[in-house]
């Protein structure tokens, strides 16, 4: 049997990587050399405003949809008959139908049944209700809880019984077996696919543009309307979600590296 | 009186599974630093035993009393029990230290972390307290070294060292062993054996479901054989080992060897 040869160690400077390279400055230079970026200076600090705007979108619905998503998976497992097929009925009709769908009924038919009742249009809370947001975030968060929700279900249930059986014999009670075992154990084995679903969503949050929320995805509409460019603001939003994507995905591989798995 | 109490006090215990009764009346007494080697075939109830032990399994009848307090018990309606206080089966829980056939250390935390989880988190010990003693029985395990390593770079005797050391570190009344080397490769076996054997020899007191004949006549107090769900003989290592009465333990020792 022939010894095992390790492969050569990959070097920065491969051909095809030098040609990639080569393209990519071409292409760069060609967007600086030859488009029109003489308007960004003006909008610089809308631009900057919207993507604060749609990373706090991302962050916030994220973050409540995962906590929603949890005990929708939690509930599915352990849960009793009733509230479990309650459970898996709302994560199959939230991803069993298109997002901007969801967006629409919430903002435009809840909004408008809202404003039919005084009671609701005089409460505390109208100036919230009036307001697209509160909207658009109810829609990111209820369908990023939906699919998060699926994985957890799997992900609590793949936990091996051994491991909160042990939790058990050495007398943990059900909550901190929960906190200390069985929520971080599922949790870092979703991690792979909550990064990917958090790219996704990233990638959803334009939507809520077409509702009157003004993320980046809007500002570069306006700056589309206000100077009739059509290339250079979208070659730039294109890069912006690019670089929020790359970010977000080293994160998740920092936090994925914190505990070195091996195979499964 | 509390001194005198056993460790382990089993009366009449009886488990079924639906229409499988698994237990039909098993007792047992260990006494402190006792150490008492459970033997019998596959699927003749000795890891039911164990759990029932620390209420793992519920027993369907039956007693079980840990160092003279009885585990409170009541009937659930459907010929079983379950319990009636539910703070005090996880503070005797505490008490019997576990280790099982397949290890299950949690594979989100590194060795040392395994160790001091449950003094922190269910003993509410200091960290540094529990972090000093978790050092000393990882050295004890040969494992010093490996504290930092997550459990699944580890190999089976070492995680079952390790094992080890999370049950020793609740500083446990009694110890329960289930085949702790049943899952192991050959050549890891001895390392495994040697820590319990240690310990067997400092008398702690535990309780040993085993396969492994030679190591059970060198370590136990008292060997107990299990047959469909009864004690069919017991007794000292060298009489039930040299002398077997029942012709269904001298078959079972034949077949072994
Ligand atoms: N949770 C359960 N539900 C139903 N039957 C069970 C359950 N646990 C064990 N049994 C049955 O009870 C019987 C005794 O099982 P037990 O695991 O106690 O045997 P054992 O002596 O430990 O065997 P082994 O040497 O194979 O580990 C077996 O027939 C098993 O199928
Ligand atoms: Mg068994």
């Amino acid at each position: 049997m022939p010894a095992y040869v390790p492969p050569p160690p990959r070097r920065l400077l491969e051909p095809h990587r030098i040609f990639l390279i080569a393209l990519f400055g071409a292409i760069v230079f060609c967007a600086v050399w030859f488009l029109r970026w003489d308007w960004l200076e003006k909008y610089q600090w809308k631009l900057l405003h919207g993507i604060w705007e749609t990373l706090f979108l991302l962050f916030s619905t994220a973050g409540a949809g995962f906590i929603l998503a949890v005990l929708l998976g939690l509930v599915q497992v352990t849960g009793p008959k009733p509230l479990a097929m309650i459970a898996r009925g709302f994560c199959t009709l939230i991803r069993g139908t298109p997002l901007l769908l969801q967006l629409w009924l919430l903002y435009y038919g809840l909004g408008s049944v809202f404003a039919q009742y005084p009671e609701i249009r005089h409460s505390m809370f109208w100036p919230y209700l009036r307001q697209a947001w509160p909207y658009g975030f109810t829609a990111l968060m209820l369908s990023f809880a939906a699919y998060e929700g699926e994985v957890m279900r799997g992900a609590f249930a793949g936990v091996p019984r051994g491991e909160l059986e042990a939790a058990r014999a050495f007398g943990m009670s059900r909550f901190t077996t929960f906190r200390r075992i069985w929520l971080p154990r599922a949790i870092y084995r979703a991690l792979p696919t909550l990064s990917g679903e958090t790219v996704l969503q990233l990638k959803s949050t334009p939507l809520v543009a077409t509702i009157t929320v003004v993320d980046v995805y809007a500002i570069i509409s306006r700056v589309r309307q206000d100077t009739y460019l059509t290339y250079e603001p979208l070659l730039l939003l294109a890069l912006i979600y690019m670089c929020l994507t790359g970010i977000l995905v080293l994160l998740f591989r920092m936090l994925e590296n914190r505990i070195p798995s091996r195979g499964a | 009186m509390e001194s005198t109490a056993p460790a382990i006090e089993v009366r009449d215990l009886f488990k079924r599974f639906g229409a499988l009764e698994v237990l039909k009346g098993v007792s047992l007494t260990a006494r402190q630093g006792d150490v008492i080697a459970i033997i019998g075939g596959s699927g003749s109830g000795k890891s039911t035993f164990l759990r029932c032990i620390n209420m793992l399994e519920l027993p369907s009848a039956g007693s079980v009393t840990i160092h003279g307090e009885a585990i409170d018990l009541k009937k659930d309606g459907h010929h079983g029990l379950r319990p009636a206080n539910r703070k005090q089966i996880e503070r005797i829980r505490s008490q019997l230290a576990m280790v099982f056939q397949s290890f299950n250390l949690w594979q989100h935390m590194t060795v040392l972390q395994n160790v001091i989880e449950v003094p922190i988190h269910v003993l509410g010990m200091k960290r540094d307290e529990a972090v000093g003693i978790a050092e000393t029985l990882l050295h004890r395990v040969g494992l010093f070294e490996k504290q930092d390593a997550y459990p699944a770079f580890l190999s089976g005797g070492q995680q079952q060292r390790a094992a080890i050391a999370r049950a020793l570190a609740v500083q446990p009344l009694a110890m329960l062993f289930d085949e702790p080397t049943s899952a192991l490769d050959p050549e890891l076996v001895g390392e495994v054996l040697g820590v319990i054997g240690d310990l067997a020899r400092e008398q702690r007191t535990m309780i040993l479901v085993t396969h492994e004949m030679k190591f059970a006549r060198e370590v136990a107090s008292h060997v107990i054989f299990l047959h469909n769900g009864i004690i069919e003989e017991q007794g000292p290592p060298d009489q039930v080992f040299d002398d077997p009465k029942s012709e269904r333990l001298k078959k079972f020792i034949s077949s072994i060897n």
